[in-house]
């Protein structure tokens, strides 16, 4: 239930929607998610948009999912390194397993996550697709 | 008369899903003769959104490309009205998680639009009339859909997935940013029962034959002949013609009635490999037109939304075009990259609209 509580989906918007981390004002690392203290021990931050493209380093597909998830299974989850440096885990969409491999380019598209049962709230967020 | 503005289209895109499913595959399915369906609607293929997709995910992909071609700040656009029969939601406007999305900011206003296929064109008419009294520097109109058939009935051969965005502005002298500027727009509107869906029914319902003569070919000639009236224009002064395309064959009967040839039709029409996307419909027509356009052309689009009425538009091209049909992905990149899918993977997609 934790997962799909419209609040705290609601708090995360900038980053679930459209991938804005923030950088360290001192030595420029981006950070994604945001943080607060920087490796270099600086806590001056400014929000950084990313661009959403980034390859695809690991993956795998998912068969049995949570059950709020089954009705989109079977589907591909996988670690980006995005092109400024974080690396994520995401959702890759619109491939099979089969079609994927270690080192594919990938950019993000808005896509829905899960709809809570009949009435409840619709979660989207960002997916990554390959580049083709 | 109808009122000269001076606005313009600073931004276009679209966006379709990557899947299709063939006409012939949909026929076997339903036990009904292939050549007879093909011959009927002139359809090959339509498009079919993934589990994932929906009115509001399709509308933002089209407004990215929007944004690059407009090539401003997304917190520039002051108000967002986004026309669809399938808003994921009966309450709560697709047209505010679209702006969250884009980072518009929050001082905006926006709502979501209804007419049948004709909810986007409304949405350009809303924004052009805020940008042209000078309410706001930028709108952002979205047509977006992902319609639905009932199996084996005829929509179940039409009914698409897709939409298209435009970010409209003022035209200002020393300061052009336009792609194309939108010259005249007048309306028609009747109360036509031709085709409509109940509150809490997954299909809509349709009165068949009757959504030709009385409906459909109706309203797109009497308003396409109104604007060619009211502005002195002569069909001929075109370079593209865009008419709704909820089949193949309805825009090219339309056409012929109006004298319309087959090059005025070149680019606007786009039904025959994706199917009739609703609210994107004549608005992906416009999208292709405006892509593939030379500066200085001139296009006539007419929609046309059941229940029913249809909006007019006089648009030229300017100079800019040709530069903004270099950014973005256009229409052809998302036609050329699909992959097919049977009957029993379509039906799992599209179960879980709405
Ligand atoms: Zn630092």
């Amino acid at each position: 239930m934790h997962r799909q509580s419209p609040i705290l989906r609601w708090r995360k918007f900038p980053e679930r929607y459209r991938l804005e981390g923030n950088r360290c004002n001192r030595c420029g690392i981006v950070y994604f998610p945001k943080k607060e203290l920087c490796e270099c021990s600086c806590k001056e931050f400014s929000s950084f948009q990313l661009s959403g493209k980034g390859k695809i380093l690991t993956y795998t597909e998912i068969k049995s999912s949570p059950e709020e998830f089954s009705e989109m299974t079977p589907y591909c989850v996988g670690i980006i390194e995005l092109a400024e440096g974080p690396k994520i885990t995401g959702q890759i969409t619109d491939a099979t397993v089969d079609e994927l491999k270690v080192g594919d380019d990938v950019e993000q598209v808005f896509r829905k996550f899960l709809a809570v049962g009949d009435s409840g709230v619709i979660h989207y967020g960002v997916k990554f697709k390959k580049i083709e | 008369m109808v009122k000269k503005l001076n606005i313009g289209i600073v931004g276009f895109g679209c966006y379709i899903p990557k899947f299709r499913i063939r006409t012939e595959d949909i026929a076997v399915a339903n036990n009904q003769n292939v050549d007879l369906i093909k011959g009927a609607l002139l359809i090959n293929e339509k498009t079919v959104p993934n589990k994932d997709e929906d009115s509001i995910s399709i509308a933002v992909e089209a407004c990215k490309n929007a944004l690059l071609r407009a090539k401003i700040a997304s917190s520039r656009i002051k108000a967002i009205y986004m026309g669809s029969e399938s808003h994921p939601y009966a309450v709560k406007a697709s047209s505010a998680i679209v702006g969250e999305v884009l980072g518009v900011g929050n001082d905006f206003t926006a709502a979501d639009v209804e007419f049948a296929c004709k909810a986007g064109t409304a949405a350009i008419q809303m924004i052009a009339g805020q940008v042209e009294a000078e309410m706001i520097d930028y709108g952002l109109a979205i047509g977006s859909d992902t319609s639905q058939g009932a199996p084996g009935d005829a929509l179940e051969y039409s009914a698409a997935a897709g939409g298209a965005a435009f970010i409209i502005g003022k035209n200002k002298v020393g300061k052009e940013e336009s792609a194309a500027n939108i010259l005249y727009t007048l309306s028609r509107t009747t109360d036509t029962p031709d085709f409509w869906r109940r509150n809490n029914q997954q299909y809509p319902t349709h009165m068949g034959r009757f959504t030709g003569e009385e409906a459909y070919f109706k309203h797109i000639v009497s308003t396409s002949q109104a604007m060619l009236n009211e502005t002195g224009l002569k069909i001929e002064d075109f370079d593209h013609v865009i008419f709704h395309q909820p089949n193949g064959k309805f825009p090219l009967k339309a056409a012929k009635v109006l004298g319309v040839t087959n090059e005025q039709l070149k680019y606007g029409i786009v039904v025959h490999d994706i199917g009739n996307t609703y609210s994107g419909s004549s608005l992906l027509g416009l999208v292709n037109v405006l892509e593939n356009a030379l500066p200085n052309q001139k296009i006539l689009l007419t929609s046309y939304g059941s229940g029913s009425g249809s909006d007019c538009f006089v648009i030229e091209t300017t100079n800019l075009i040709t530069e903004k049909q270099k950014i973005g992905k256009n229409l052809l990149n998302y036609m050329q990259n699909k992959q097919y899918v049977n009957y029993n993977q379509y039906r799992q997609m599209v179960k879980m609209i709405h």
